[in-house]
């Protein structure tokens, strides 16, 4: 099993059209076989068809419509927005609303802070769990059975709670306002750990590790030339998924560091408590703010759903 | 196969490079070593993982409960006191703590169960031959990518009493312009949609990946038993959906016992952490945060965090149990 699911689709795809076949010879008089299911209308296997495009596109649109509202908003003028009804098509005015984002709040500083803690996190979760998933999956040690235990009943353990001896921690080390304080917590997860030892059992032949070996690599070797190379797909949706998370994180970062020093959620935060009226302005803030995950998502779509629906099939 | 086999026997072994193995000696020196590597490697790879939850995760949650039973405050860090539990007869009779477990589990409700059982349905029906597919897995995922912070401001925008569209819709159809943020149940149901909106197609999803591997055999012996796509639905899917839709319904209580961001930023009062005027929005863990971080009653504050732990462990036992008890007396009626 790897990232991709299309297998599992063609057999559902397959299903689906076998079931409205058989659904056919139902109506042929086929003898109900369950006393408990006579009732159920005919043709209703077929029915499923045509409704089906219209309810997915329904849904579709639902869901983008509140993205497209962040886009378009900030393209208008405030008394336009302000009107009834709403105006519903974009205009030419967007570059110059988020011109007053960067005016009015440290959005530069924002959206460098936010890169570098995002790009940490990621980078440390995909070393720290490909080295741990490669450790659970393919090398004997004692204990390992129960340490993987606790890995996976950590995922349960809610940490979040602990959050103000954290903030006295950090204040401790130093580190309150810094962004080492955001980066540290969630340098490495249990789901990344999980995720990655589940790929390197499946994806990494142990013929392939033993040649290494005697190829005179060190157990860190292996790991470098063997088993990170083949890692590749999985850390591509582990670092997507880890990357956009740590993008979007927003309580703690409002805790631990200042509006002068803030994350891009953090200065939108400040910018739609104490500019709330001005509609552009601020869904401008919030446009930028999303675009950068939009345009990954845009682009690796496919990736993140298939991490996703993987990721659901071993939790 | 071992970490340390592997590499003893690379002595015995053709050397692969001759020029590395000048003398007996120094390749049984350099097997030592790996040796040695070989059998600590290991914990040198699991041990990040164990020291970041350690330092940053168990540690702090466990120290909560020690800081809970002081008077610590963030002006004077040094000179706690400890007062038993006092800070928890307190939070007992302290009315805005209760307010805030009751915004808690109506929210609770009302964002779960439309969430989880929409998500079922449209789970189901893009579990089929589609064209476009991807397409549409996307749309139904696009939601969960925008951060909680855009969506609380788009949907603020959206539900705000003069220019909102949801009023200008409303309005259409006669009703008077609504003040969503200060309505006890008006202000859970904006907070509500945010919630469903930004979940609903995440959980479709991972409902999808479950439905995909189910066996297409039992459907196929409901089909000849005469059952159509809803009756598949509900007696083919949802059972062996069951451990799925506990998981995710788990996953999604847990969740909203932390519902912060919303009911911060759906606030418009500026620098309110309230939960609206009259505190009719503020969850557990807005509380949490202005007894914590804006009050600065650090001792109390962690209370609250404890108790909140607490609800967690007896809303997963409680799941646990509901679960375990359904399939038992399923397996019962067999």
């Amino acid at each position: 099993m790897t990232v991709t699911t299309d297998k599992g689709v063609d057999a559902a795809d397959a299903a689906g059209a076998r079931t409205s076949r058989v659904g056919g010879w139902r109506r042929l008089g086929r003898p109900s076989a369950a006393p408990a299911a006579p009732a159920a209308p005919a043709g209703e296997g077929e029915r499923r068809g045509p409704w089906r495009y219209p309810f997915l596109i329904v849904v579709v649109l639902l869901s983008a419509f509140p993205v497209y509202w962040t886009f378009m908003i900030p393209s208008r003028t405030n008394d336009v927005v302000g009107q009834t009804p709403p105006p519903l098509l974009p205009g030419g005015h967007f570059f110059e609303n988020a011109r007053r984002v960067f005016d009015t709040v440290q959005f530069e500083k924002a959206l460098v802070n936010s890169l570098i803690v995002a790009g940490s996190i990621t980078l440390c979760t995909l070393l720290f769990c490909s080295l741990a998933g490669f450790a659970f999956a393919k090398l004997r040690f004692r204990g390992r059975g129960a340490l993987l235990a606790i890995v996976i009943a950590t995922m349960m353990v809610p940490v979040q709670l602990g959050i103000i001896p954290l903030y006295i921690e950090m204040q401790k080390f130093g580190w309150a306002n810094h962004l080492i304080a955001v980066i540290a917590p969630t340098a490495v997860t249990a789901f990344g750990v999980v995720f990655m030892r589940q790929y390197t059992e499946q994806a990494i032949p142990d013929e392939l590790l033993e040649a290494g070996r005697m190829d005179g690599c060190s157990t860190f070797g292996l790991y470098w030339h063997v088993v990170l190379p083949g890692l590749r797909p999985a850390m591509a949706v582990l670092g997507l998924l880890t990357f956009m998370q740590a993008w979007n994180d927003f309580m703690w970062p409002l805790i631990v560091l200042s509006p002068q020093n803030p994350t891009v959620q953090v200065a939108l935060s400040t910018l739609s408590a104490g500019y709330y009226r001005d509609n552009t302005l601020v869904l401008a803030g919030t446009a930028l703010g999303t675009l950068p995950v939009l345009l990954l998502f845009a682009v690796f779509g496919r990736q993140i759903i298939s991490g996703i629906m993987e990721g659901a099939v071993k939790g | 196969m071992t970490t340390t086999a592997p590499a003893a026997s690379g002595l015995d072994a053709p050397p692969p490079r001759p020029a590395r193995r000048p003398s007996t000696a120094r390749a049984r020196a350099r097997s030592a070593i790996r040796r040695v590597t070989g059998v600590t490697a290991p914990y040198g790879f699991v041990a990040p993982f164990f020291l970041i939850f350690f330092v940053f995760g168990l540690f702090p949650m466990a120290y909560t409960f020690w800081v809970s039973l002081t008077d610590r405050d963030l002006l004077r860090p040094h000179d706690a006191k400890m007062v038993g539990l006092r800070n928890y007869t307190d939070l007992l009779h302290d009315e805005f703590f209760w307010n805030a477990v009751k915004n808690t589990f109506e929210l609770m409700l009302l964002c779960s169960i439309p969430q989880l059982a929409l998500a079922l349905i449209l789970a189901h029906i893009l579990n089929a031959r589609l064209r476009g597919r991807t397409l549409f897995r996307m749309g139904v995922l696009l939601p969960n990518i925008t951060s909680i912070v855009a969506v609380t401001i788009v949907f603020g925008q959206l539900f705000s009493r003069d220019f909102g569209l949801f009023n200008w819709l409303l309005g259409l159809v006669g009703v008077d312009n609504v003040n969503w943020q200060a309505g006890e149940w008006s202000s859970k149901f904006a907070i509500a949609m945010m919630v469903i909106w930004r979940w609903t197609g995440y959980n479709a999803l991972i409902y999808l990946a479950a439905m995909q591997a189910i066996p297409r055999e039992q459907f196929e012996a409901a089909a000849i038993d005469g059952a159509g796509t809803w009756r598949q639905l509900w007696h083919v899917t949802l059972p062996a959906l069951r451990p799925t839709i506990a998981f995710t319904a788990l996953v999604s209580l847990i969740g909203q016992i932390q519902l912060f961001t919303e009911p911060l930023l759906f606030d418009i009062s500026p620098g309110s952490v309230s939960g609206g005027t009259d505190r009719q929005f503020q969850t557990l863990a807005l509380f949490l945060y202005e007894e914590g971080f804006r009050l600065r009653h650090f001792g109390y504050g962690s209370a609250v965090a404890w108790l909140m732990f607490l609800m967690t462990v007896l809303l997963a036992a409680f799941a646990y149990l509901i679960t375990r008890g359904g399939a038992r007396i399923r397996g019962g009626s067999r």
